[in-house]
């Protein structure tokens, strides 16, 4: 049996009863998910829905000089046929700025283009009918007459003067730009004995999830109200905008999100056909369906990545890294992708190179352009793969020019554990990490020593083998300071409400979203750790503006740590309440009772007093047989936002073992390791898969995943069969493990962990490909997807 | 457009006659005529198996395969599967082992791994079960703890006595 053993609770405070911090209980909602029983937005039907499908734009930068509809509006089964312009009368445009990015700017992006599409796949007309099919038979008679502009493909050149001007009202095609220099980099450089210098590249890639993009709208005239089933992370994020560009209140939209078929950041951001599908529902006062296909998920779910990064590290013969520099250029298309931005990637990437280590001095500049292709904004480990691969490249690029282990380079630069808190070079804020137990954790693990001599006798059959490092850092439970402080309605902090029902059980509804990571589980190990009763006898329901504490949702790897402490918290006043009722009941004082396994008991003795179900009983149905003038409280809300620090930072180091083919150039993938750091880990096992499936989606990026487009902005690859992902024969096994340093600013102690494996993943990659290269005086590889074509160009084969 | 087309076959062990327009594909037919919603359009063009379906006993992908050639044939989805328990000790396994996260690929990633079980002599490896699962796209988990739940249900079905 391969089935991951529990392990014992991490938190021995927490050791009560009900003690389910730190165990790996199964997630509560699985089973309908193994059975075909759950509901994915894309399988919601509703009385008189009707569905959107959008003709779109096949060039990536054209005036639209006419829209025929005649056709298609007298086709059978069509009940409207609406253009940008029709559709502008009903909804507002939106500006993708936020004001903590200083000088960052963006243009009006309509739910359909109006007189000019800027990317391959914009929707430039909505035809709605009976059916998918029908719609999509009556798109093919709508006519769109282009006069094509000369697109900006590419980013390198979108700056230049003899450059075409995408939005000619901002003036240039610069989006932002972020200068930052702490320390003395120019010095730092002077004192070092080697300085290598290269040029990072990292292909644009895309999230491909495997449920495409899915709303279902439905307007209500009578109720004056608007219900939007949505695959989505940030329910009222999304409840705000509609109201917002409807012209209604708040509370005249309701956002219900279920299943959900796989998010990673794609499902967090405002998309204009979803806003065009929304505003349909409004304008034809009917339930309107859109479900994006594959095709046209690959030109509109957003893209990532998609930097060059010139860079530089400094280093001494005894290895003190002494600087660091990078000059990061990133194309995101035509809009900054609202409410959240497309220019928050690079100024990660500013933020988290050289972050895992003592060199104070850094020069940094980040340029974030516009161009005709499709928007990018950010995707699960935002920045975090990017800063990665340019700090952990550097590293093991000046190792081997100073002939050191990279490890030990890592160990004489890397924060001591001991030096927190502490500051890095970007300015960030570091409460407790644990870089070098992390370091020595996986040298043992992965039997470094052992890899090693196993790769040189390798060597001697020519077999290439290559071992390759990562330490990292992750931004995780986000304050105000990524969002709010920006202008943006994302509710930084998170609620819980949790509810004593009438038979004993409990109910909590929590702002944080299910996306299959398994957020239900935890909030229900958490309220169940804090009350005091059996996992089972808590219900969780997320995903609901009208049922749920007002909250964020799920994004930056803040459901855990965030949502878990409010509900933690709420667990706890609950149980205060009904200890409360009890004591009133029982005549006894409060303090000397407790809860355990659903029961009411003596807390020295822990003899059983009542159970809940019949407090609740007595609370519920004959209350008038409690003492005069007591009311009891069979509800709480608590709501939790970190105030300490502005992100709760993580940590832990990758590690890849692999082997090239230098004939054919492909990689084989042998093993993979992980030590990470998310604090006090609520269960185990979700954890792991977490890093598990993020350390894969770091593989794709490293060795398939592209969007390539050409010099016209078209989108060469758009299918399944053309842009590669992992599957499983590719896959390595992936052992992880754990160092635990817990965060003081909440009570659990918890720190996010969904982006963990992508942050490193790539960078180890690359690094262990080069490791094998390296004796055959291979060029560094320093871009990715690192492709057999790469691999045989590094090696002068091709 | 072309006429509909009469046609009769069995769906998880129930009997069914409609009219299909040619050019319907299975799985839509599944969703949206039979409302059997368990089995997922993924990419529509036979790559990611979200769609995967028995006919005859033979998994096929629901979406390169037309309603009407189902005419006569025996259609079984993950709801039948279910309902009969054949798949039971899998989908316990899948639970345990938290093999599935977002859970939009897993009925067609369970069909796909019974088929693997059912034709295997003895317990498959790790590699081969790998293998077998090479057309089905997983997002969410990395695609180990899947192999993993099959493996130990794999062998769990050689019995006790090994």
């Amino acid at each position: 049996m391969k089935i991951t053993p529990d392990v014992a609770p991490s938190v021995s405070a927490l050791d009560r009863p009900n003690s389910y911090i730190g165990r790996s209980v199964p997630r509560p909602n699985l089973a309908r998910l193994t059975q075909g029983r759950a509901q994915y937005v894309s399988d919601i039907t509703l009385p008189r829905m009707a569905h959107v499908v959008f003709v779109r734009s096949p060039h990536a930068h054209a005036r639209i000089s006419n829209i025929e509809t005649t056709a298609a509006k007298q086709a059978e089964g069509v009940i409207a046929v609406v253009t940008g312009a029709e559709l502008a009368k009903v909804m507002t445009p939106w500006v993708g700025v936020l004001t903590h990015l200083k000088g960052i700017k963006s243009a009006p992006q309509y739910p359909i283009a109006v007189e000019r599409a800027c990317w391959q796949g914009e929707a430039v007309c909505a035809v709605v009918a009976r059916t998918r099919a029908l719609a999509e038979d009556a798109c093919e008679l709508i006519e769109v007459t282009y006069e094509q502009l000369t697109p900006v493909t590419d980013a390198e050149t979108a700056l230049d003067p003899a450059t075409q001007v995408i939005h000619p009202d901002l003036g240039d095609n610069l989006t932002f730009e972020r200068k930052h220099e702490a320390g003395a980099p120019d010095q730092g450089f002077a004192q070092a004995d080697a300085i290598v210098e290269t040029t990072f590249r990292f292909g644009r890639h895309t999230g491909v999830t495997n449920e495409p993009r899915a709303t279902v709208a439905d307007w209500n005239p009578g109720e004056q109200r608007l219900t939007v089933y949505q695959g989505t992370q940030a329910p009222h994020m999304m409840q705000n905008l509609f109201a917002k560009h409807l012209g209604l209140e708040e509370h005249q939209v309701r956002v219900l999100t279920k299943d959900v078929g796989g998010s990673f950041g794609i499902k967090v951001h405002t998309y204009a056909d979803e806003m065009a599908t929304v505003a349909l529902a409004k304008l034809l006062r009917r339930p309107i369906k859109f479900v994006a296909d594959r095709l046209e998920s690959f030109v509109t779910d957003i893209h990532a990545r998609d930097h060059r990064v010139k860079a530089k590290i400094g280093v001494t013969r005894d290895g003190t890294i002494t600087a660091f520099e990078i000059d990061d250029l990133t194309g995101i298309g035509p809009y900054s992708v609202y409410p959240r931005t497309s220019g928050i990637e690079a100024n990660q990437v500013v933020n988290l190179v050289g972050g895992p280590y003592l060199c104070p001095n850094y020069r940094a500049r980040a340029r974030v352009v516009f161009q005709n292709k499709n928007v990018m904004c950010q995707y699960r480990a935002v920045g975090h793969p990017i800063a990665t691969s340019v700090t952990e490249g550097l590293v093991e690029l000046a190792a081997a020019q100073i002939g050191m282990d990279p490890l030990e380079l890592r160990r004489r630069n890397l924060i001591p554990d001991d030096a927190y808190p502490a500051t890095g070079a970007s300015g960030i804020k570091f409460e407790a990490l644990s870089h070098h137990a992390c370091l020595a954790h996986i040298d043992s693990m992965m039997n470094y020593a052992g890899l090693r001599a196993e790769q040189a006798r390798l060597r001697e059959r020519s077999v290439r083998r290559g071992i390759g490092f990562a330490s990292f850092i992750e931004v995780t439970n986000p304050s105000a300071a990524f969002y709010g402080v920006g202008g943006a309605r994302i509710a930084a902090q998170d609620g819980a409400t949790v509810r004593l029902d009438a038979t004993g059980a409990l109910f909590c509804a929590t702002g944080v979203t299910e996306q299959g990571q398994g957020t239900e589980a935890v909030i229900a190990q958490c309220v169940a750790t804090a009350f005091g009763v059996p996992l089972e006898r808590v219900r969780v329901l997320t995903g609901d503006t009208d049922n749920v504490p007002y909250g964020g949702g799920t994004w930056a790897s803040r459901a855990a740590g965030i949502g878990g402490e409010a509900a933690w918290q709420a667990g706890k006043s609950l149980r205060a309440n009904v200890l409360t009722a009890a004591a009133s009941i029982l005549q006894a004082d409060p303090s000397k009772l407790d809860i355990s396994n659903g029961v009411i008991v003596d807390a020295d003795s822990g003899r059983e007093r009542i159970g809940l179900d019949e407090v609740a009983r007595i609370v519920y149905f004959r209350p008038d047989t409690l003492p005069p003038g007591f009311q009891a409280e069979m509800v709480a809300t608590r709501h939790y936002v970190p105030r300490g620090y502005p992100f709760a930072f993580t940590n832990g180091i990758q590690a890849s073992y692999l082997e090239v083919d230098t004939d054919t150039g492909f990689i084989k993938l042998l093993k993979h390791w992980c030590v990470e750091d998310c604090g006090t880990v609520i269960n185990p096992q979700l954890v792991d898969e977490q890093i598990r499936g993020g350390i894969v989606q770091g593989i794709g990026a490293a060795l398939f995943e592209h969007c390539v487009y050409d010099e016209r902005g078209q989108l060469l690859n758009g299918t399944m069969a053309d842009y590669l992902v992992p599957m499983a024969p590719e896959m390595p096994d992936i052992e992880v493990s754990h160092v635990v340093t817990p965060t003081a600013d909440s009570e659990l102690g918890a720190k996010g962990a969904g982006e963990a494996g992508t942050a490193g993943a790539s960078g180890a990659i690359m690094n262990a490909v080069n490791d094998a290269l390296r004796p055959l005086g291979a060029a560094p590889i320093t871009e990715i997807p690192m492709t057999p074509d790469v691999v045989l160009r590094a090696l002068n084969k091709i | 457009m072309t006429d509909r087309v009469r046609v009769a076959l069995t769906v998880n062990g129930e009997r069914v006659d409609a009219e299909v327009e040619p050019r319907q594909n299975l799985v839509d037919f599944l969703r949206e005529e039979l409302q059997l919603t368990g089995s997922h359009v993924g990419c529509e063009h036979g790559v990611c198996g979200a769609c995967t379906v028995r006919v005859d006993g033979t998994i096929v992908r629901g979406c390169l395969m037309l309603a009407v050639q189902c005419d006569g044939a025996s259609v079984e989805s993950i709801e039948g599967l279910s309902d009969s328990g054949d798949i039971a000790d899998l989908q316990a396994a899948f639970c345990e082992r938290n093999a599935l996260q977002c859970g939009f690929c897993t009925p067609g990633v369970l069909l796909t791994a019974q088929e693997l079980l059912m034709r295997s002599d003895g317990a498959p490896s790790r590699d081969q079960i790998r293998e077998h699962l090479s057309g089905n796209y997983c997002r969410c988990t990395g695609y180990q703890a899947i192999v993993d739940a099959i493996e130990a249900v794999a062998l769990a079905r050689q019995g006790p006595a090994r």
